[in-house]
């Protein structure tokens, strides 16, 4: 069963000779519980295509069904912002810098009318690994792990069943990158969620997805199993030239 | 003679809290070679490179018992004697291309100025040397990129630029902070052979401040591991795998492997007492 | 150690802990930072220092004053400084000037207050939904913005006072009615960069409503540059109510608005300068010090914006 199946997506931004496409015919599908990856440079659509699911991204065309249903323009119904949720690529930003973590989760479960909002936000931010003494901090206070943390159980308040995930640990060191991927492998398994992963880098998604999708200037060159890559089994050029590009210093090591 | 030498370097910020040590008592020297310094945020890796060319904003305070560039203490000269030295004797590139060069000013404009400010050339010679210095790191069409402005260029090709800016003067030691980081990785690995092929010529010496720990042991002859301040580790670059610190050995092995699939990473536990140690010396 | 060491040193602890335990908490403990900061810069406590005083000259104006205000004794006009009874001398209708100095204390903080309130809030309102919304609303209150902008002050206040009849509400009205345009424009500028930050993304993901995204996460963060802006401008609002005293549109006699007290002592500055120096001297110090406070106030606001 499909969690997310987009069919000749195309986004473009501006109009006329100022218009740029950005997604060119993209299609792909995502199953229930499945981790899928878009892996590409910058410039290449991948967090485009997010945007285009959630209502973020005004000019789109084509097909999106997300748990069977039809998405259209930029409108989503409170039970879309229920089933899928999306984290930000920069946690710096993600947050609010003048409302505590306490008022970002609290906002975030009365929205989704969610009753006992302070037990609430307590078995959130232990479900998150961070404990009760971080609830009434403002972001300028937390790292960047801790914040991409509160990002996630923001994402989570709603019970969602789809986790889109922009470059959530791009911005991140790498000690604290691993982690934020081991708690996101932790919730996948625990409430088997569907995610739909950006990045732009292989090693990443090969920790973290089932099957990927390579791109590049908007379009999908091609689909490839977690196998595939690791073997190195690319059937497209560029995708050979990504998985030379970053696994080549891994030998010295 | 090693071209630099560092000894007991401290970078101290006075806050409301006490004094804040970027930096704590390293040492380390630099011959004609590539040394990597890595290191997570809060390292003091980018302080480290700053303080070497004294440009560190005061508060902020520099202590050491020496920075030696060729056997001359760089700590002993005035402001003035300290600028002849920037740009001139070591170079430094940055992150992002956009920030270091002017927005408002050619490319050709920039790098000449440079040029002229150094010596006595003729505008026509300044132009000369800068079509053949973007040419040396691989620039196809010198003559449109001299007349074209920063915003117009692509990011590898804007961190091309600076490298051909930064070493026109012919500078000893470049030092090279994160300069990939905001690169795609298809540029990432043109950029960095432009700027081996060119340190290697030039006998110089290069300084390779990165996170990257994966990058920089492909690159770099010796590497250096900080953290806190301190340096914790110092290794000949493929022999990183064997490295003895449990912060290095933390780190190579929290980075997710296309060749060693582990359902969880191994997380770096940090022990307090790495903050605390002194700084390992170089040999 | 006293027991009332022991509180003094954990008051001060608790502003300045690390984890906050409450709501309340933590917003106290972020504005005793900002407080902290803002002591640390000497020149806008001077500022803040003579605006406090200011305050309290008002609000005791009856017992601080030696004199009845309006009380005039003609036999005792143009009284120079330091005579006896009256510091800073009396005015052509031998009325003691510090004391309708004091007493024009009060009628600064009013307008001062006043248009404080009126311009940057309906600023603030204009700007902040055309900057979010977009579109027709943007271009419509916008232009609506423009019209205000184009009226000169003192004309609009003249023409009010041809409409309306002279006194200090209406010179309020005019003052404010110009004033609130460049609010308006900050507002929107702020919002349309703060539109596109991933939170406000995010919680349009929860199903926000524009209504509250504008009241919740776009006014927190327009209000630290309107407040700043607000101080700054103060000083102008200032001497505009002092202008419109001046020409006899805001403030009627016998009332001691210092604008006012100024245009009385303009045909006597040559021989008997104080009476129009004295309320220009008041005028330039509380400006001046709404300028300080305004600059410091920026310098805690506006470094933490960069979160």
């Amino acid at each position: 069963m499909s969690a997310i199946t987009i069919r000749n997506l195309e986004v473009w931004f501006g109009v006329d000779e100022n218009r740029v496409n950005a997604v060119k015919s993209v299609s792909f599908a995502v199953d229930r519980g499945e981790s899928f990856g878009l892996v590409g440079e910058s410039g290449s659509g991948k967090s485009t295509i997010l945007k285009a699911i959630t209502g973020l991204a005004p000019t789109w065309h084509g097909e999106i069904f997300v748990d069977g249903k039809t998405l259209n323009g930029t409108q989503r119904s409170k039970d879309f912002f229920k089933t899928v949720q999306m984290v930000f690529q920069d946690p710096y930003a993600s947050l609010h810098p003048r409302h505590t973590v306490d008022q970002v989760l609290s906002e975030t479960l009365y929205l989704h009318q969610v009753q006992d909002i302070d037990v609430r936000v307590i078995k959130l931010l232990t479900d998150v690994g961070l404990g009760s003494k971080f609830r009434f901090r403002y972001p300028h206070q937390l790292s960047g792990g801790q914040r991409q943390r509160v990002a996630i159980a923001r994402a989570l308040a709603g019970e969602p069943d789809i986790l889109l995930l922009d470059e959530p640990t791009s911005a991140l060191d790498v000690s604290v990158q691993a982690e934020i991927l081991n708690l996101l492998t932790d919730l996948q398994e625990e409430r088997n969620l569907t995610y739909l992963m950006v990045s732009h880098d292989l090693p990443v998604i090969g920790h973290m997805c089932n099957r990927l999708a390579v791109m590049k200037d908007g379009e999908i060159l091609e689909v490839m199993s977690v196998e595939d890559l690791r073997q190195g089994s690319a059937n497209h050029s560029y995708s050979k030239s990504l998985i030379t590009a970053s696994s080549a210093s891994l030998s010295s090591i | 003679m090693d071209l630099l030498s560092v000894q007991n370097l401290w970078v101290k910020f006075p806050t409301r809290q006490g004094i804040f040590d970027a930096v704590s008592g390293i040492s380390f020297n630099l011959g004609r070679e590539r040394l990597g310094i890595v290191g997570e945020s809060g390292s003091g890796k980018s302080m480290t490179g700053r303080a070497i060319l004294r440009l560190i904003q005061k508060p902020g305070r520099i202590e050491a018992d020496h920075i030696k560039l060729q056997g001359e203490n760089l700590l002993d000269l005035a402001e003035a004697q300290m600028r002849s030295v920037r740009g001139q004797k070591i170079s430094m590139i940055m992150q992002d291309p956009k920030f270091s060069l002017n927005p408002v000013m050619t490319i050709g404009d920039q790098i000449t100025e440079a040029f002229l400010l150094k010596g006595s050339t003729t505008k026509a010679e300044a132009w000369a040397k800068s079509i053949s210095m973007l040419e040396a790191v691989s620039i196809r069409d010198p003559e449109r990129v001299m007349r074209a402005y920063p915003h117009e260029m692509s990011g590898g090709m804007g961190q091309r630029v600076m490298i051909a800016m930064m070493l026109m003067p012919d500078p000893k030691i470049l030092i090279a902070d994160e300069p990939t980081s905001a690169l795609d990785v298809s540029v990432q690995r043109q950029v960095l052979d432009i700027m081996d092929g060119l340190v290697k010529e030039r006998g110089m010496g290069l300084i390779f401040i990165s996170h990257d720990l994966n990058l920089v042991s492909e690159f770099c002859d010796r590497v250096l591991i900080m953290y806190a301040g301190r340096i914790v580790e110092i290794c000949e670059a493929n022999k990183l795998h064997q490295a003895k610190h449990a912060y290095t050995k933390g780190l190579l092995n929290s980075l997710p492997r296309l060749d060693r699939p582990r359902k969880r990473l191994d997380v770096l536990t940090r022990e307090d007492i790495w903050a605390k140690t002194d700084s390992l010396r170089s040999l | 150690m006293s027991e009332l060491d022991v509180n003094q040193v954990t008051w001060r602890e608790w502003l300045l802990t690390d984890e906050p335990t409450s709501r309340r908490h933590a917003r106290l403990a972020n504005f005793y930072q900002g407080w902290l900061s803002l002591r640390g810069n000497s020149m806008a406590m001077f500022g803040l220092g003579i605006l406090i005083l200011l305050l309290l000259v008002a609000i005791f104006a009856p017992i601080l004053s030696p004199h009845d205000p309006f009380e005039q004794s003609l036999g005792n006009r143009l009284q120079p400084i330091g005579s006896e009874n009256h510091i800073l001398g009396t005015d052509s209708l031998g009325r003691d000037i510090l004391s309708r100095l004091i007493y024009g204390s009060r009628i600064t903080l009013y307008i001062v207050a006043l248009v404080a309130l009126i311009a940057p809030v309906a600023g603030l309102l204009v700007g902040t939904v055309a900057g979010y919304i977009g579109g027709w609303a943007d271009a419509v209150l916008m232009r609506i913005t423009d019209i205000f902008l184009a009226f000169p002050r003192l004309v609009l206040a003249l023409a009010f006072v041809a409409a309306l009849g002279a006194g200090i509400e209406n010179a309020v009205l005019a003052i404010s009615l110009t004033a609130w345009p460049p609010y308006a424009r900050i507002a929107r500028a702020e919002t349309l960069t703060i539109r596109s930050a991933d939170y406000i993304s995010a919680i349009r993901l929860q199903g926000a409503k524009p209504l509250r995204i504008i009241t919740k996460h776009i006014w927190p963060l327009c209000i630290s540059s309107l407040i700043v802006r607000v101080t700054l401008d103060m000083a102008g609002i200032i001497l505009a109510a002092a202008g419109l005293g001046f020409l006899g549109l805001g403030a009627q006699p016998p009332s001691p608005e210092w604008g006012a007290m100024i245009s009385e002592g303009r045909r006597f500055i040559l021989d008997y300068w104080w009476v129009a120096t004295m309320p220009g001297l008041a005028i330039f110090t509380v400006s001046l010090a709404f300028n300080l406070l305004g600059d410091g106030l920026r310098d805690v606001l506006d470094p933490k914006d960069g979160g």
